[in-house]
């Protein structure tokens, strides 16, 4: 009886906990239907689409918002391809610097973004580097790339590599076996990696006010804003991405549940 | 031939990333470990002069941001350990088939911008906000009472951001506990409370120490909670880490104070490992 009861309160108490997490969500949502009158967004004042209509009224904020994601494109599709192979090597192989790449990819996770931003900075200070998407896009990987690199080795691991020498068997060359049996393979792991370097990418505040230069993205031109007062349109790019990324977290789920 | 190209597979593999850590990740701290030994300004220009003078003015000038950051750090860390192990506890044991619903449910939150759902929070504690207007209006609280600006919010804001990623690791570790091992604890005549105790507890402890290392390195090191939340009195090193070199261009004290930073939080990493080893772990298990 005792159990049951300790059991229905830890219940509550996790519910409890979910709603903590997801308040602030939904007063982001909420805040970009509000047809507020005033400079700040910070009472309801009635329902509008307005923003919705108005999306893109702000020049600067959509510049930014466009900079994050061409940065988050790039970074990703560098980190995807970079961090594969490092992934395929460390799965796989056995060579000299292994050891040396484990505790890299490790470093390069366990660095605070403040250490990595500011470190980063300081060698374009002194190698005199115009700072900018580029200089963004260079960081992001930086940041992603051991991410990457553990997901795909991850899958690599638990890959049978009988199924690379029965492709070889049949004649396949290394770049065949490669496109038409172990990529497919550890694709699911490749695409994870993928998706969260986009996310890290899009999100990213500290390491970018480092190395952005004169260029804003989402997150920098928001928090540049907090003391003037946040536009609703912030409010619905937010919840316009979130959803976006819940509907493509679920649809994954889906699929996967699918396949087994 | 075939054979040569096969051994220098991984060399292939491997170098692009090796590549892009050796500019962009150890060159930089190289490069970073040397400006901090330079003294000079930025319209004279750096010399080396290996001075750990700018080590000595830095923790002398921030010496009580870089304290604050650590109390933040270690409260928000401590704070998010004992919200997150019941958490974990229920949806590892009691979840049942909907465990990764709950699992969802708590990673929301990420799909939402970091600075974005911190500026949220900000609104929501505003001192004339959606919470405290209604109830000063309605008398239920004093008129000058706020959240914003205090410790408190600083410290919640931490929490809330980071809590996922102290829930995640210890539902991993409480996840691989076979439950037949608690039941022979129950069969020995344990109370639910031993059980818990010496048995599940001390298994979890690997998914805590990860939790804690997942937690405590950016919740301390974090700038955006204390610029959104804080006021004048709760700056952090990160922010001062920050304005050092965006604002002031002082890049010695700044890279200075960026690697002093890196070292306590390495010596407190390793300070708690070795107190909180994997030996220990095992032995508490074995006990």
């Amino acid at each position: 009886m005792r159990g049951k009861l300790g059991d229905r309160l830890l219940h509550g108490y996790t519910w409890l906990i979910i709603a903590w997490l997801t308040a602030p969500i939904l007063v982001m949502i909420m805040f970009g239907f509000n047809d507020k009158k005033s400079k700040s967004n910070t009472s309801w004042q009635g329902f509008t689409l307005r923003w919705y209509r108005e999306l893109f009224a702000d020049g600067s904020l959509t510049e930014a918002l466009v900079n994050s994601l061409q940065v988050a494109v790039v970074s990703t599709v560098l980190t995807t391809v970079i961090g594969t192979a490092l992934g395929l090597a460390l799965g796989r192989h056995r060579f000299r610097g292994k050891g040396l790449s484990n505790f890299l990819v490790f470093a390069a996770i366990s660095t605070p973004e403040l250490v990595m931003g500011a470190s980063l900075l300081s060698l374009f200070v002194s190698g005199n580097t115009p700072r900018g998407l580029a200089t963004i896009t260079i960081a992001h990987v930086l940041f992603s790339l051991s991410f990457v690199v553990v997901t795909v080795r991850a899958r690599v691991v638990g890959l049978d590599p009988s199924l690379e020498e029965a492709a070889r068997d049949l004649g396949a060359g290394t770049w065949t076996t490669f496109r038409l049996v172990t990529l497919p393979a550890i694709m699911p792991g490749v695409l994870a990696g993928a998706m969260l370097a986009f996310a890290l990418s899009i999100d990213d505040y500290v390491v970018t006010s480092f190395v952005n230069g004169n260029e804003l993205t989402f997150p920098l031109w928001i928090i540049g804003s907090v003391k003037v007062g946040i536009p609703p349109q912030v409010n619905v790019m937010g919840t316009l991405i979130f959803g976006i990324g819940v509907a493509i977290a679920v649809a994954n789920a889906i699929a996967s549940r699918r396949r087994t | 031939m075939r054979r040569a190209k096969a051994a220098a597979a991984p060399y292939l593999l491997a170098l692009p990333a090796w590549i892009w850590f050796a500019i962009f990740f150890v060159v930089p701290i190289a490069a970073m470990a040397s400006v901090s030994l330079t003294t000079g300004n930025l319209l004279e220009g750096f010399q080396q002069t290996f001075s750990v003078s700018n080590y000595a003015d830095a923790i002398g000038q921030y010496h009580t941001q870089l304290v604050r950051s650590l109390i933040y750090g270690g409260t928000a860390t401590v704070v998010m350990l004992l919200l997150a192990y019941p958490v974990a506890y229920w949806i590892a044991f009691k979840g049942g088939r909907n465990k990764s619903v709950y699992l969802f449910l708590l990673l929301l939150p990420f799909f939402v911008s970091f600075v974005l759902r911190t500026i949220s929070w900000g609104f929501i504690l505003a001192d004339d906000g959606i919470l405290f207007g209604p109830l000063k209006s309605a008398g239920l609280l004093p008129g000058d009472f706020h959240v914003l600006a205090t410790d408190v919010a600083v410290i919640g804001g931490l929490v809330y951001n980071f809590l996922p990623f102290m829930v995640l690791p210890i539902y991993v570790a409480l996840e691989r506990v076979d439950p037949r091992v608690i039941e022979a604890a129950y069969d020995l005549y344990a109370s639910r409370w031993a059980a818990f105790r010496r048995v599940v507890l001390p298994l979890s402890l690997p998914g805590v120490f990860a939790g804690v290392l997942m937690t405590f390195v950016p919740a301390t090191a974090d700038p955006v909670n204390a610029r959104v939340l804080g006021g004048t009195g709760n700056t952090m090193i990160g922010n001062i880490i920050q304005t050092e070199y965006m604002t002031n261009n002082d890049y010695p004290t700044a890279s200075a104070l960026s690697f002093t930073l890196m070292a306590v939080l390495l010596v407190g990493i390793f300070v708690y490992a070795r107190s909180l080893g994997t030996e220990n772990v095992l032995e508490a298990a074995a006990r």
